[in-house]
């Protein structure tokens, strides 16, 4: 027999059994209709097979049917916790390829509704993170602050979750009168509970020694991977699109784009943790100075764009994510393609997760904060 | 070795307590409760002028609605939640004039996107604040929006 030197070679020397095990499609931590198939030695994963599809929908066929107003409720339905920015995406893409400049209010209005979006759904990733790690209460003060933010939205755009809120043009209607006090009320308290979330898990021995060194993502590979957003900044790879390609009104905004250099669970953790800072940071440079205007400008009854190809990006709150139409001339898109940024994401589960055991599988998924409608569309 | 593991033991125990502080202390601090008593608070819980609720036509004390039966609502609806079945009717001039007859809202179906409201030319669509959809029958979800004997309002552009 061949002389094996690190202990995990040990362990696989031994005769266990190999199996295959499905986790999902109703599985608590994937968070959706997900389903891994597994191949284990004893608890070591050493495949990791992604069964994508339980919800698809064709979104990108329905698209091809539906006028480009219609196409925006639809790109909520990917990614649910970034739905503005699905939306804006369509929106900025219209307006790119009319050439219509929107007031500066609107653009003001989009960017503070995205970075609250991004606040949202970060606090919904860490309490959900938590608890894959047994962390029951950080659930319940994840949801908590939350729910203060969505009280916002629910003012303002009428729904809590998926708004539809941008038509192409600007905004479907103007914002409530109590939005700019409510959004520096909640900064003010959000400011003095996120130390607290801080003290409750990252801190915390267990969740340290369950992340650190999990699940390590290089650089090469995350940008092979194409692996964007949070989870690619954990890995070095500077991939904000707010930076690269400044849209709405992220060029006026100062903000840092915090990476991480080791690729490890803990290091996407940090990311987030930082980029819940830096929104606030963002939510406060323009929170008094949105100016006076109209909230959208008269677009023509029915849109039609030129014909060509359009590719327009924006930073959700998981990574890149994409429209690309080509269009006919007609007022229904000939190819609608999205480019969705937890596709991308959970191709990188094999390459991280293998060698390693079953429960930090579970850590793994966690920490690339997938979310599966925008997997499957 | 020993002095790095005791270490690495208070350490733990101290980090289990700095979280522990935080749940103890939100414990002993009532008022930080945020959660709302529903049902026995229906009476004050007044949603706002935004939310969409459900799609209604509003009526005024005429029992007169703006609706002008153009359909351009129909068109808009991405997934076909509004039928409009328009009748003809004969009008003071002697002139034949095709009216609204139902104009159908299928609640079950509404995606709340809104584009039917925005894009009605005479207004005539808002968002209604009722939140409390549950029903026994879905049939019950399919409505007719404009109310019996209703008319269109005098003034409304055709
Ligand atoms: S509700 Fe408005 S858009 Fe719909 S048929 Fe009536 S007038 Fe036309
Ligand atoms: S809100 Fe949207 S889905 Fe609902 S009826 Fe109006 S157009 Fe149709």
């Amino acid at each position: 027999m061949e002389q094996t030197t690190t202990k995990r070679e040990d362990i696989s020397s031994i005769d266990y059994q190999e199996f295959v095990i499905n986790m999902g499609p109703q599985h608590p931590s994937t968070h959706g209709v997900l389903r891994l198939m597994l191949k284990l030695k004893g608890e070591i994963v050493e495949v990791v097979q992604p069964h994508c599809g339980y919800i698809h929908r064709g979104i990108e066929k329905m698209c091809e049917h539906i006028t480009y107003p219609q196409t925006i409720h639809l790109t909520d339905r990917l990614d649910y916790l970034s739905a503005h920015m699905n939306n804006e995406a369509v929106c900025l893409l219209v307006e790119n390829a009319l050439q219509i400049e929107v007031p500066e209010r609107v653009k003001y209005i989009r960017t503070i509704l995205d970075e609250l979006t991004r606040l949202a759904s970060h606090q919904l990733w860490w309490c959900a993170f938590g608890m894959d790690m047994g962390a029951l209460t950080t659930f319940f003060y994840g949801l908590r602050d939350r729910e203060k933010i969505l009280d916002i939205f629910e003012k303002t755009t009428g729904s809590r979750l998926i708004q539809s809120f941008n038509v192409p043009g600007g905004l479907m209607n103007d914002i409530h009168k109590d939005f700019q006090k409510e959004v520096k009320e909640f900064i003010k308290y959000f400011r003095k509970i996120l130390p607290e979330y801080d003290q409750l898990l990252t801190g915390n021995v267990i969740f340290q020694q369950r992340t650190k060194d999990i699940g390590i993502l290089t650089k090469e590979d995350a940008i092979n991977f194409g692996v964007t957003g949070p989870s690619g900044r954990g890995s070095g790879f500077s991939c904000d699109v707010r930076k690269i390609a400044p849209y709405s009104a992220y060029p006026y905004v100062k903000f840092e784009e915090k990476l991480q250099t080791k690729g490890d669970t803990f290091s996407r953790y940090m990311v987030r943790m930082h980029e819940m800072w830096e929104s606030m940071n963002i939510l406060e440079q323009l929170i008094d100075n949105i100016p006076e205007g109209t909230h959208a400008v008269k677009m023509k009854p029915i849109i039609k764009l030129p014909e060509g190809e359009y590719y327009q990006r924006v930073e959700a709150s998981r990574g890149e994510f994409g429209v690309h139409v080509i269009s006919d001339g007609n007022k229904t898109p000939y190819r609608f393609k999205l480019r969705s940024p937890n596709f991308m994401n959970l191709s990188v589960m094999h390459h991280i997760s293998r060698n390693h055991k079953i429960a930090d599988l579970i850590a793994i998924s966690g920490s690339l904060d997938l979310v599966i409608p925008d997997i499957d569309r | 070795m020993i002095k790095e593991y005791f270490k690495d033991v208070f350490s733990g125990i101290a980090s289990l307590l700095r979280g522990m502080k935080v749940t103890l202390s939100y414990f002993v601090r009532p008022s930080t409760i945020i959660t709302q008593k529903y049902p026995e608070n229906r009476a004050e819980l007044k949603m706002f002028e935004a939310f969409r609720g459900e799609v209604v036509m509003p009526h005024n004390e005429n029992n007169e609605h703006k609706c002008t039966g153009c359909g351009i609502c129909e068109i808009n609806c991405p997934n076909g939640s509004i039928e409009i079945i328009s009748k003809f009717e004969v009008g003071e001039d002697g002139k034949k004039r095709k009216v609204i007859d139902q104009h159908i809202y299928r609640l079950a179906m509404c995606t709340f996107c809104g584009l039917c409201i925005k894009t009605c030319p005479s207004n005539a669509l808002a968002w209604g604040q009722e939140f409390e959809h549950a029903v026994f029958d879905r049939t019950k979800l399919t409505k007719v929006l404009n109310q019996e004997g209703s008319t269109v309002q005098k003034g409304v552009k055709e």
